[in-house]
């Protein structure tokens, strides 16, 4: 993952304990400055719709949108494209394909056959075997499949960062134009379809700006580990306070928070960003679960 | 060709034997497994197992202990920790998604120990419990599975009946004094042992495959239970069988994919034809 060059980067490289320098230290190289351009833009909008994902219970949805752009991208490769497309067009088909498949209803959950979570998983194995099909089809790409599953932070070029940005600003707006409405829908679907709000419509759309936002983020964590900036930074903002706006706001910070601090710790050690991603995240679950616990359940 | 030589000749290479000896039995296990984790809306949880299952054997391989001690260590371990974490034996996903996440980080951890305490033509390793390796598998290794999924296929019959009624009705199985909450558990770890096994076989992250598609299609051909229930098993039986034959034929295609394809097939092609008759079911 993060290969032997790491040694032949030299002593410029190491932490002491001049804060200013060691900050200096991590913007020295261009290809960091635009890891952390790409992995803030990447945490906004996965800590935006996190939280949308996670208030609608659609966690497997979005763990398989994550896990549909590893095909993508080896798909891309071995004909040659550019990877970031591969991504974003296999995301989208899995979030057509999902959103096809009748959504259960929340609270008949666990009392009978429920078809959505069966067709999610088809479709997560799927996307996967196809994904190892494609590596293997291509020969030598055998190595790669880590970056890809993984995450990887190395080598992000300033116009991949302009495809991250353009696509997180559509994610933005979209939220921004119909977040209040799809806020209404997730809450209460059946007053809000009664009041004339298009809860049906609106939820494949959501689907489909999961799947970008999926995208984007497996480009940092790789498609196995978007979880952390998906589902953790969000759950963990509900947890900590019932107001959405303050709930969303939460959200995006924390995810914000450790995509830079798994950055830098990635920088400094020899060990992969995607351990360091997972685990910021999961203590801040941990955390917030303790406080709530201690606080006695004032917040609910 | 002679259909019939040709399979003669198929089953005529030992690695392709034990891949059948192994296959069928774990597949016939996930078949029943899944039909249950389906019916409970657990699929998610499978989901977790395998990635799990990625950490238990990566941590394994770290340690130098066999790859099978961490991986069924791993996955029964969390398979009963989420079965306690979560409210009456069914945990939530948020629960399991920010668990999942982490574990599956720690995974990464252990690979990138692994591979960089060995010398660097190890790091297919990482690859093999990810996508499987069925034509790798030793004889020992492949009796070994065999014999574990049998006995996984044997406890689930056992449990079947009460666990059906307590997944069906949770309410009214509890008043008739059936352990609900035991059963869950019980069922669970069966579901640990059963993703352990089936990672040695199509991989970690594609067993989710095995164990939703087969049974996603039983439930669209039949409503009742116990019908439903073996044909998901003779479902993922097929599929693992098809998978195998075409992968040996067509040596381009992983064996992994191959099984899931055309497990995935079956699911679309049942879900079509439910579509297309709607009326004259149930």
């Amino acid at each position: 993952m993060i290969p032997a060059h790491w040694a032949a980067q030299g002593p410029g490289v190491g932490l002491n304990w001049n804060l200013v320098q060691d900050l200096r230290q991590l913007f020295e190289f261009h290809f960091m400055v635009n890891a952390f351009r790409a992995g803030t833009v990447v945490a906004v909008a996965a800590g935006l719709l996190g939280w949308f994902m996670v208030l609608r219970a659609q966690s497997f949805a979005g763990h398989t949108l994550a896990v549909a752009g590893f095909p993508g991208a080896a798909g891309a490769t071995l004909v040659g494209l550019n990877p970031a497309w591969g991504f974003f067009a296999f995301c989208g088909a899995g979030a057509a394909i999902i959103a096809a498949v009748p959504r259960a209803r929340a609270g008949t959950q666990g009392a009978g056959f429920s078809e959505e979570s069966a067709a999610i998983g088809t479709v997560q194995a799927v996307a996967l075997a196809l994904g190892f099909l494609f590596v293997s089809l291509y020969h030598g790409f055998l190595n790669g499949i880590n970056a890809l599953l993984f995450g990887t932070f190395l080598g992000i070029t300033d116009a991949q960062v302009g495809v991250l940005v353009a696509v997180a600003a559509v994610i933005v707006l979209a939220l921004a134009i119909g977040g209040r409405q799809l806020l209404f829908a997730s809450v209460d679907p059946d007053v809000a379809e009664a009041r004339g709000v298009p809860v049906v419509a609106l939820g494949v759309a959501f689907l489909l700006l999961l799947g970008f936002a999926a995208a984007e983020a497996s480009q940092i964590t790789g498609s196995l580990l978007v979880f952390a900036l998906l589902v953790i930074p969000a759950a963990t903002a509900q947890r900590l306070t019932a107001r959405p706006a303050a709930s969303i706001a939460l959200s995006v910070v924390i995810a914000v928070a450790v995509t830079w601090l798994g950055l830098a710790a990635a920088y400094y050690s020899s060990y992969p960003i995607g351990f360091f991603v997972t685990t910021f995240g999961f203590a801040a679950y941990t955390l917030a679960q303790i406080a709530t616990h201690r606080a006695g359940g004032r917040q609910a | 060709m002679n259909p019939l030589a040709g399979i003669a000749h198929m089953l005529g290479h030992p690695f392709v034997r034990y891949a059948f000896v192994a296959g069928s039995a774990v597949a016939v296990a996930a078949g029943l497994a899944g039909y249950f984790l389906v019916l409970r809306s657990q699929v998610f949880t499978a989901d977790a197992l395998s990635h799990v299952a990625v950490a238990g054997a990566m941590a394994a391989l770290a340690f130098g202990v066999d790859a099978r001690l961490g991986l069924f260590v791993a996955t029964v371990a969390v398979a009963l920790g989420m079965g306690l974490l979560g409210p009456r034996g069914r945990p939530d996903d948020v629960v399991i998604g920010s668990v999942f996440a982490w574990i599956l980080g720690l995974g990464v951890l252990f690979l990138t120990l692994y591979t960089r305490s060995r010398s660097t033509s190890n790091s297919t390793a990482g690859v093999t419990v990810l996508f499987g390796s069925v034509f790798g598998l030793s004889r020992s290794h492949a009796l070994a599975a065999a014999g574990i999924s049998a006995a996984t296929v044997g406890l689930l019959l056992l449990i079947a009946r009460p666990l059906l009624f307590a997944t069906i009705d949770e309410e009214v199985a509890r008043s008739r004094g059936l352990p609900v909450t035991a059963l869950g558990l019980g069922f669970l770890a069966l579901a640990g042992v059963t993703a352990a096994e089936a990672t040695q076989v199509v991989g970690a992250l594609l067993l989710l495959g095995l164990v939703a598609a087969p049974a996603g299609a039983a439930q669209r051909l039949t409503t009742r239970p116990f019908r439903a229930m073996w044909l998901s098993a003779v479902l993922a039986l097929g599929a693992m069988w098809a998978g195998l034959a075409l992968s040996y034929a067509a040596p381009k295609l992983p064996p992994s994919f191959a099984v899931i394809a055309i497990a995935a097939g079956f699911y679309l092609l049942a879900a079509l034809g439910a579509e297309l008759r709607p009326q004259r079911e149930r």
